[in-house]
């Protein structure tokens, strides 16, 4: 749907760079053997995939080492990625409209891990696109982050709804739900607060948003997507099941890929809750959003050309 | 995860029951739960291997101790290595004056907060803070600072114009020495390890302002990508200590030993929330107890040390054991507890609790309970008895809520008196299951 995400074809040219550079040796010419193997393993764990999909990796390289004693770095790589590919099949997800405008998005996720960069990146996405968007500033609670939205949404000229640190972000929600109806905006993008998932009452301050805009559309919001920070550990999983049981995710985007982390803790959120992959954050710029390609990510990953 | 990790190792050596001696052989499968625990943690594969080595050398050769298991055994001997490794250095910042305080971190990792939360750590201690802005890229970032020291009453720099930042250190400097400040703290941008430019800039800005001390702002729930991290910014900024932040959370905080092992460099402070009171001395026995799964009560005492009267403390304990507690004590109680930060980061650290959710706004109902006792007279509070319903009727009008919510207040109180009361006759079990019964149903915040 997104005409211009063409110019994102060579998306994770960045990410590849990056990642190429640090398994190079790892993947180079030289045969597999065990003690390659050991280290491969090693590497493997820095990807943070966890040890489900790191022992599928492992079990099928072995195998394949074990029929040809000759396999190659290259093509040790290239069994790696086919499996993370066999993996994510189906983890692509492309951004829908729903039926009656707005469609609703909510940012959710921990502290910091990118969801108001994370909103305006879109907003500015979408406008390329040619759709109209508005933003919501329902992060009421952290010092200057009305602010911080506010400001991006001069820089890329979208409006927003916004009130003051302390209001009442669900009303924050409502009115600018109010506002996106009146404009006929395609799109409401609404930015939320940092919680940790373990902190019962602003998850209940998350559940009071989705009723309040289930009054002005029942049917909102569309889209709920957990912003992962990529450099962060096995936690991102344990983050995701519990945002997922007590709000009922839709989606995944994950920020700060254009660092030397790999972000594997997506794909362990893939297998466990089957909860698809939007967009990819590679900068901090507005253009830095890309959607996902599990095909390009996976080489990216074994530092394979793309 | 501590029982479990334990339940491992114990069943990874049952056999070692008739073996008088640990050898590398009858070791092996437990070393590799050990292993695989740390890699679960976020500990970097490096350092997991290293330290099970390093585990490994001190296991062998060692009696298998007849009075605890050799699971047991291993736990204490794992807990201590990383209680050393974790506690290496001194958590005491520089005693110069003025201090100079450069904070430096990832994207997000939590610098901001953690300037302010130090600005006021220090002030308690007697210092002048004075924070500076450096961070000209994230939106709204000067003002997030700006914000945190009015609200902190600290002093405060910042250029909304200029985009040089050494310059702007430089100016801050200035400005904050010119105030009479001799706690000064530099918050900057965050920047990947990568980014050639910002790392080159934050070299400039520490040049130019020569900062006593260089801290490491790091997320707890890092992954292994924490060494990259370390090492690259290690390089080039020399760091002299790290911060952990959103220990509230819970993430093991594995990526703390990697960050140690990597760069050496002392851990000083953990942030535990949002609050700018969120913010503790680092101790390594607590981490490493995390690290490995067993929960973090010692934090919890300390907070309450800090923050709570302790003579006021002491009779309160009192009371409890005696099971003589009226509702004027659980005020008290009340307001105390609140001065402790907020609920959530309270329950994180109690073992096993920290996935809990609290009941629907917890704090809310807190401050209802509150305006409840206080709409009491005196003697009301001190004999809830005489609690009738013209009386319950009356007091739900002053505090302005619903006689049912006094009436639920009285009996959850009398659910807390029993409790007391069978704590008192060492029925500490039949209290868990009671209280296991109260969760979710508005129990007690605080208890
Ligand atoms: N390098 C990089 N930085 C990013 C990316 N996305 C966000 N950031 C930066 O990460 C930091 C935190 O981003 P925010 O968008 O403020 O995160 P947030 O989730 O809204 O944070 P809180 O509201 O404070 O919880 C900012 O400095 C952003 O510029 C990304 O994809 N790559
Ligand atoms: N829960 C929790 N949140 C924190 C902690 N420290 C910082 N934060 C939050 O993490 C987010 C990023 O913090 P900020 O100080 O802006 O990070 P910076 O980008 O490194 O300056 C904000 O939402 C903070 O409120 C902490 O110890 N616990
Ligand atoms: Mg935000
Ligand atoms: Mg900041």
């Amino acid at each position: 749907m997104f005409g211009l995400f063409k110019k994102f074809k060579d998306g994770l040219a960045k990410t590849v760079a990056a990642i190429t550079e640090k398994t190079h040796g790892l993947f180079g010419g030289r045969t597999i053997d065990a003690s390659s193997l050991e280290t491969l393993e090693e590497a493997l764990f820095t990807a943070d995939f966890g040890v489900a999909t790191t022992g599928e990796i492992l079990t099928e390289i072995k195998a394949a080492s074990r029929k040809d004693k000759e396999l190659r770095g290259q093509e040790a790589a290239a069994i790696g990625a086919a499996v993370l590919r066999r993996v994510l099949t189906g983890s692509e997800r492309a951004l829908t409209a729903a039926p009656t405008a707005p469609t609703v998005i909510v940012m959710i996720g921990v502290n910091g891990s990118g969801k108001t960069t994370t909103s305006a990146k879109l907003g500015w996405l979408l406008k390329q696109d040619g759709k109209s968007v508005m933003l919501a500033a329902c992060d009421t609670f952290r010092a200057a982050a009305v602010e911080q939205l506010k400001s991006w949404a001069t820089r890329l000229d979208l409006p927003i709804v916004a009130s003051h640190t302390g209001a009442d972000a669900a009303a924050v929600a409502f009115d600018a739900w109010q506002a996106a109806k009146a404009r006929g905006c395609d799109y409401l993008i609404v930015d939320t607060a940092g919680r940790l998932h373990t902190k019962g009452h602003l998850m209940d301050e998350l559940a009071k948003i989705r009723r309040v805009l289930q009054k002005n559309d029942p049917t909102a919001p569309h889209h709920a997507w957990l912003v992962v920070d990529g450099s962060l550990g096995t936690n991102s999983i344990e983050q995701a099941r519990v945002f997922h049981k007590s709000f009922g995710l839709t989606g995944l985007v994950v920020t700060k890929l254009d660092g030397t982390s790999r972000g594997g803790a997506i794909v362990g959120i893939w297998r466990e809750l089957g909860l698809p992959i939007y967009f990819l954050g590679l900068g901090e710029q507005p253009e830095d959003l890309q959607p996902f390609s599990a095909e390009n990510y996976a080489k990216a990953v074994f530092g394979l050309e793309t | 995860m501590f029982e479990s990790l334990t339940d491992k190792l114990s069943s990874a050596l049952r056999n070692l029951r008739g073996v008088g001696k640990l050898s590398e052989d009858n070791m092996a499968d437990a070393l590799k739960e050990v292993r695989t625990a740390l890699l679960s943690a976020d500990v970097h594969f490096k350092v997991a291997r290293e330290f099970v080595e390093r585990v490994q050398a001190q296991c062998v050769g060692q009696e298998v101790i007849k009075s605890v298991t050799p699971g047991q055994q291993i736990i204490k001997i794992i807990h201590d290595e990383l209680v050393r490794l974790l506690g290496e250095g001194t958590t005491d910042l520089s005693p110069a004056r003025p201090l100079k305080v450069l904070m430096a971190g990832l994207h997000g990792s939590g610098k901001t907060t953690s300037t302010a939360k130090l600005g006021r750590l220090l002030k308690k201690r007697g210092y002048r803070p004075f924070v500076i802005a450096c961070d000209v890229y994230r939106p709204a970032a000067i003002d997030q600072l700006e914000i945190l020291a009015k609200q902190e009453e600290l002093g405060f720099y910042g250029d909304r114009v200029s985009k040089d930042v050494p310059a702007i250190g430089a100016a801050g400097l200035a400005a904050a020495q010119a105030a009479g400040a001799d706690a000064i703290l530099f918050d900057t941008a965050g920047r990947l390890q990568i980014d050639a430019d910002l790392i080159e800039e934050v070299k400039k800005l520490r040049a130019r302002i020569q900062p006593d001390e260089v801290l490491l702002v790091a997320d707890g729930a890092l992954g292994q990508e924490a060494v990259n991290v370390a090492k690259a910014f290690h390089d080039a900024l020399q760091l002299t200590g790290l911060i952990l932040t959103k220990l509230d959370g819970d993430a093991r905080g594995g990526a703390a030993l990697s960050i140690k092992s990597i760069t050496g460099v002392p851990i000083k402070f953990v942030g535990t929330g949002e609050k700018v009171a969120d913010f503790d001395t680092f101790y390594p026995d607590r981490l490493a107890s995390r690290i490995l799964g067993m929960g973090d009560v010692v934090s919890l005492v300390e907070r309450a040390q800090e923050n709570i009267d302790q003579k006021e403390a002491e009779k309160m304990a009192e009371k409890l054991r005696k099971a003589d507690f009226n509702l004027e004590d659980f005020l008290a109680q009340l307001q105390q507890v609140k001065k402790l930060g907020s609920m959530q980061s309270i329950m994180g650290m109690m073992p096993g609790m920290s996935g809990v959710a609290l009941p629907d706004d917890a704090e809310k109902q807190m401050a209802r309970t509150e305006a409840i006792i206080k709409s009491m007279t005196l003697q009301e509070r001190r004999k809830p008895d005489v609690l009738n319903g013209n009386r319950r009727l009356r007091i739900a009008n002053g505090a302005g809520v619903k006689v049912l919510e006094v009436n639920q207040l009285m009996k959850q109180f009398q659910q807390m008196q029993k409790m007391m009361k069978m704590l008192k006759g060492g029925g500490a079990k039949k209290m868990m299951r009671q209280m296991e019964g109260m969760k979710g149903k508005g129990g007690f915040p605080g208890f």
